[in-house]
């Protein structure tokens, strides 16, 4: 990361009008990706990741706002003319055209000289993988090899940011790990700003820079994974990334009082609300010393999960909680269905939300 | 018996093509080489000589038939394709409005259209004669009878049939593929050109097949929009059928004309590359 700005969006507003409704799909957004970063936009199916990347793209105009790409303002550039390329949900291959031209289109576009397309596309399609399929045409591929021809057609002329709306949407679980990796080696290689926009937190969490999480036309929270994970800013982020436990209340004395038992939160007072991560949990039969967070309750599910068993806990005032627990002796269960439990966590893993 | 199924379901169809189609051909190419006279009936006498003087006499109308569906044709696509266009991308959510508005017209009678045409156009007509009266046009002034009339005629009455098959290619091209060509620097104009245009192709292929051949054929809109200068081969054939009762002469002209365009659509496929363009159209 060089820390110069790639893409700027500056409190962008996007507006669709249909049926005579206002739809607003995209409600203030500001972001400031730096260049060669790898930057997520994570959300759930109609948060507005599309329609934020599409205007980045140039193939909307915002309704209110700016759009800057390394300094300057596109707001009403077009997207022939921005020097972002973007690989489609849906690939959106030229399918009349075979793999070599296909990648050869943008090359074109730009009159460069045949010989050099003839060395940057081999290139390119030697990079991912398709060199010797050159002469085949776009619908005698399979799923992951469209995917490569996608990367590779937008890749191949080298832009300064590469914008990718769910690429791997449409592949198999395997395949799409494997490109997964393929992906972040190619970011590296090549060293330019990706925009990768997905629903799969997994997928945000192992490659990104930096993530922003959307919901609803807004951005809730923009930071590093491990910060979205340990430190989300919102009940909806603890939500959506991972499974988290939220526990609410009026503090005193920086504790909560909740489900007979006591949840440290040095520092604060008044209502709160506390996430705590499954796997942060420990379960056990006896009451924990102090100078740890401990609540009781009856376990009412036990899920064994391979390499972790999963227990949902009810706590005396209703609320749930979710603990994992690593399968490291053998595979018996700490608790079993019905058993009173205590839960307890050092104090620096609850975290309260917005703090 | 599985295996015959598919061939059984199909038998009605075949036994339709056999009795409507390769009857009466036969019996017209037999027709076409008999030779006599109306009143003492025709003999298969296997005179080929009858193609020849049948071409020999009416070569003009001919070429001309082919020159007007040609021209025609041309007008269709020029005009057809940018309606087919404006459907299928601007349309939104009024695309079949427009189309039942487009096919509206042909719930009247093919004859009856062509007359309303004759009544618009007419020397001292709706149009003309207003035009006329206001000192626009000079008196002598007149559209009827001109080759203008016949072409206009039939570009109107077949232009649907260049339309739709174009518009149903347009509407299977993918918006994103459209916004592909432009992410990758191409501007609106070279999108079209490299990849909307091929795309649609196989529709352009289908619409001229759809009108050249009729518009070609047509008798009707000769004869009454086109006067006596303007005859086309289609009138050809009626009056000798019908009036001069020389079923050869008719029946050789027929095949003529058929031969004609057939050699025609072979040469047109070829030149465009069909195959190529309909298999990537297919995706
Ligand atoms: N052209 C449009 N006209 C009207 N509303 C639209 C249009 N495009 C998107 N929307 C609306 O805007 C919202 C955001 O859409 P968008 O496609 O950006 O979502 P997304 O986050 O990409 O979702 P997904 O994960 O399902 O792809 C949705 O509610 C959608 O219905
Ligand atoms: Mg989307």
């Amino acid at each position: 990361m060089t820390g110069l700005s790639a893409i700027e969006l500056e409190d962008v507003v996007k507006e669709y009008h249909s049926h005579g409704e206002v739809v607003q799909a995209v409600k203030g957004v500001t972001l400031d990706i730096a260049e060669g970063e790898f930057f997520s936009l994570l959300g759930p199916s109609g948060c507005g990741k599309t329609t934020t990347m599409r205007m980045i793209a140039g193939f909307e105009a915002p309704s209110k706002g700016l759009v800057r790409l390394h300094g300057q303002d596109v707001t009403n550039v077009p997207p022939n003319k921005r020097d972002v390329n973007m690989v489609f949900q849906s690939y959106a291959l030229f399918p009349h055209m075979s793999v070599w031209d296909n990648v050869a289109f943008g090359l074109k576009q730009r009159k460069t000289p045949q010989e050099e397309i003839r060395r940057r596309v081999g290139e390119m399609l030697e990079i991912v993988d398709l060199a010797g399929r050159d002469k085949r045409m776009p619908r005698q591929m399979s799923g992951g090899q469209q995917q490569r021809v996608a990367l590779a057609r937008a890749l191949v002329n080298r832009p300064r940011a590469l914008l990718l709306d769910e690429p791997l949407g449409a592949l198999d679980l395997k395949l799409r790990q494997a490109m997964q990796i393929e992906l972040k080696r190619i970011q590296r290689e090549v060293g330019i700003t990706f925009v990768y926009v997905t629903h799969d937190q997994n997928e945000a969490l192992t490659m990104s820079d930096r993530i922003a999480v959307m919901n609803d036309g807004l951005v809730e929270q923009l930071a590093g994974p491990r910060e979205i994970y340990e430190r989300p800013a919102t009940p909806f982020v603890a939500g959506f990334i991972g499974t988290s436990n939220l526990l609410t209340g009026a503090a005193t004395g920086g504790e909560l009082k909740i489900g007979g038992g006591r949840v440290l939160v040095p520092g604060h007072d008044g209502d709160v609300t506390v996430t705590v991560r499954p796997e942060k949990i420990t379960i056990g039969t006896e009451e924990p010393g102090p100078g740890r967070s401990a609540v009781r309750g009856t376990v009412a599910e036990v899920v064994y999960l391979g390499t972790y068993n999963s227990y949902a806990v009810s706590l005396a005032d209703g609320a749930e909680i979710t603990v994992f627990q690593q399968n490291v002796h053998d595979a018996t269960a700490t608790a079993e269905r019905g058993d009173s439990v205590w839960l307890s966590w050092q104090a620096q893993h609850s975290y309260v939300i917005g703090s | 018996m599985r295996r015959l199924t598919p061939y059984l379901l199909a038998l009605p169809s075949w036994m339709w093509l056999a009795i409507f189609l390769v009857v009466p051909m036969v019996a017209m190419a037999s027709v076409s080489l008999q030779t006599g006279n109306a009143i003492d009936g025709y003999a298969m006498t296997f005179s080929f000589s009858n193609y020849g003087d049948a071409i020999g006499r009416y070569s003009t109308q001919l070429l001309r038939s082919l020159l007007y569906g040609g021209l025609a044709t041309l007008a269709m696509l020029v005009i057809g394709y940018p309606v087919a266009y404006w459907i299928a991308f601007k349309g939104g959510t009024r695309k079949s409005m427009y189309l039942f508005l487009l096919l509206l017209p042909f719930f009247v009678s093919f004859v009856l259209r062509t007359i309303s045409w004759n009544f618009l156009l007419s020397d001292n007509g709706i149009l003309l004669g207003t035009l006329k009266g206001w000192g626009l046009l000079p008196a002598d002034f007149h559209v009827l009878a001109t080759t203008f009339a016949v072409i206009g005629g039939l570009t109107y009455n077949f232009l649907p049939f260049m339309i739709l098959p174009i518009y149903v290619a347009l509407e299977r091209v993918d918006p994103r593929v459209v916004e592909a060509a432009q992410d990758l620097y191409a501007t609106r104009a070279a999108a079209f050109r490299r990849v909307v245009l091929p795309l649609s192709l196989p529709g352009v292929f289908a619409g001229v097949l759809m009108t050249f051949v009729p518009a070609t054929a047509d008798p009707i809109n000769a004869a009454i929009l086109g006067g006596t200068s303007n005859t086309m081969i289609g009138n050809i054939i009626q009056t000798e059928y019908l009036t001069n009762l020389d079923y050869p002469t008719a029946s050789a002209l027929s095949f003529t004309l058929m031969a004609v365009l057939l050699v025609g659509i072979f040469v047109y496929a070829r030149a465009l590359g069909t195959e190529n363009v309909l298999e990537a159209a297919a995706r």
